[in-house]
């Protein structure tokens, strides 16, 4: 049976892992390598690497990273920030990244997914989508969350499954930072519309709330960063909750 | 030494990674006289089959795998290129192993592609899963999949149906999942081959 995927994010800034509450505030939580390393060990299922500053700094990825984490980690990974045409992705592909993540670029030029899809393959490129609640709807937001646009969230994922996003990575921007437990009712309404995996994130506070992700929303994998990265909750631990709850993982 | 051959479907980076960090030693194989080189061989792919097999033909490589008969593993689409034909492109392939490979779409409920960790049940005293305890979990991305059949079978994965996860005929081996972002037990099974 398919696994239930587990996936710390590790957010980049001048190569170190930063973590910051609702993406302000940033704090160094060590070097990104040992600690890819120290997630495949505890059994973490992928990693996510998103370099946060890259958007609004328009500043690339470090291919020295990826190919760094390529070389010593024994699981896949992603590696989004700063992917603005088919070049940068080539890059990183080539530098042994397995999947590269994209955002604002898309909502930007949507045209982006056909030509990733066309060149590299949809289970290559994972459409990240930061949302916020705003006078009744979900909105898509840009840069962190800090700018609003007029496309909604529920519109723009539809169209990038269409268009040829392989996996989406929505952030509930309205959850993140508040260790209250994921946004399992709007998780599972975008489920229940595609045909693609869906990674849930932001709001992850103790291991009841992967549980209740996994149960309610029916995403394919729970993506968390400070919870895992202060040691809140220990992965090998958390794996056994969720096969105790009846929930799939690899072990 | 292993012989990666290098058509250039898809980036290699990994798989070299995984041989590095195993301490594997391998090269490439450019031509049909560098497999004279090397005592095993990987034929690694990612993305279309029919492009792939495309890319294979054009590097004059195609009819020299056929002939071989030290081990060869094909990983991922680099497995499916063993097999009589795939659908993605509606490409015939080098037809080594006699199965078709299939899409995923309209034959089962469950999202497409295939992704992520998923266990895999395989044949007792298979030397390709020695060490490796049965319904391990391994590392899919894929759409495509090799028909289930007994006789080349050699290990089987459920995804909505039951699928080939690895296949052998003879010196060829093939699995559809990633050893080399498998874990422990994908490293395993890069040593075990390297053993054959």
């Amino acid at each position: 049976m398919l696994a239930k995927r587990i996936i710390p994010c590790l957010d980049v800034k001048d190569g170190r892992t930063v973590k910051g509450v609702n993406f302000v505030d940033l704090r160094d939580a060590g070097d990104p390598v040992e600690l890819a390393w120290q997630y495949s060990q505890q059994g973490a299922d992928e990693l996510v690497f998103l370099d946060i500053t890259a958007t609004h700094e328009r500043r690339k990825t470090t291919v020295d990273l990826v190919k760094a984490v390529a070389s010593q980690i024994n699981i896949p990974f992603t590696i989004g920030g700063g992917i603005n045409e088919l070049s940068d992705a080539d890059v990183l592909l080539n530098a042994g990244a397995d999947k590269i993540s994209i955002n604002s670029a898309a909502v930007r030029n949507p045209q982006l997914l056909d030509e990733f899809a066309k060149a590299f393959g949809v289970q290559f490129v994972v459409l990240a989508v930061d949302t916020r609640f705003v006078d009744g709807k979900n909105y898509v937001h840009l840069r962190g969350g800090r700018d609003i646009t007029d496309i909604q969230t529920e519109d723009w994922i539809k169209e990038a499954e269409n268009r040829g996003a392989g996996e989406i990575l929505l952030t509930s921007m309205d959850h993140d930072g508040t260790k209250n437990g994921f946004d399992n009712g709007l998780l599972k309404k975008i489920n229940d519309t595609i045909h693609i995996p869906l990674i849930a994130s932001g709001g992850a506070g103790n291991q009841q709330h992967f549980v209740d992700v996994f149960q309610q929303a029916q995403v394919d994998a729970a993506l968390a960063a400070s919870v895992f990265h202060y040691g809140e909750i220990l992965i090998p631990e958390l794996k056994e909750t969720l096969h105790v709850n009846g929930i799939p993982v690899r072990r | 030494m292993i012989g990666i051959v290098n058509y250039g479907a898809g980036n290699i980076f990994s798989i070299t990674a995984a041989l590095k960090r195993l301490d594997i030693s391998y090269g490439m194989i450019n031509s049909p006289t560098d497999f004279d080189l090397y005592d095993k061989i990987i034929i690694p792919g990612v993305g279309h089959a029919g492009a792939a097999m495309q890319k294979l033909v054009e590097s004059g490589l195609s009819e020299t795998i056929k002939s071989l008969k030290k081990p060869v593993l094909g990983i991922c689409v680099g497995m499916q290129l063993l097999t009589d034909y795939s659908e993605e492109g509606n490409a015939d392939l080098l037809g080594i192993i006699p199965l078709k490979t299939l899409h995923f779409e309209g034959r089962v409920a469950e999202k497409v592609p295939h992704m992520g960790w998923n266990s895999i049940d395989f044949q007792n005293n298979c030397p390709l899963f020695k060490d490796i305890p049965n319904n391990s979990y391994f590392y899919f991305v894929h759409s495509y999949y090799i028909e289930h059949e007994l006789t080349y079978g050699i290990a089987t994965c459920n995804y909505g149906l039951p699928f080939s996860a690895a296949i052998s005929r003879d010196n060829f081996w093939a699995v559809q999942f990633h050893p080399e972002k498998s874990g422990k037990v994908g490293e395993q099974l890069l040593l075990n081959f390297n053993e054959l």
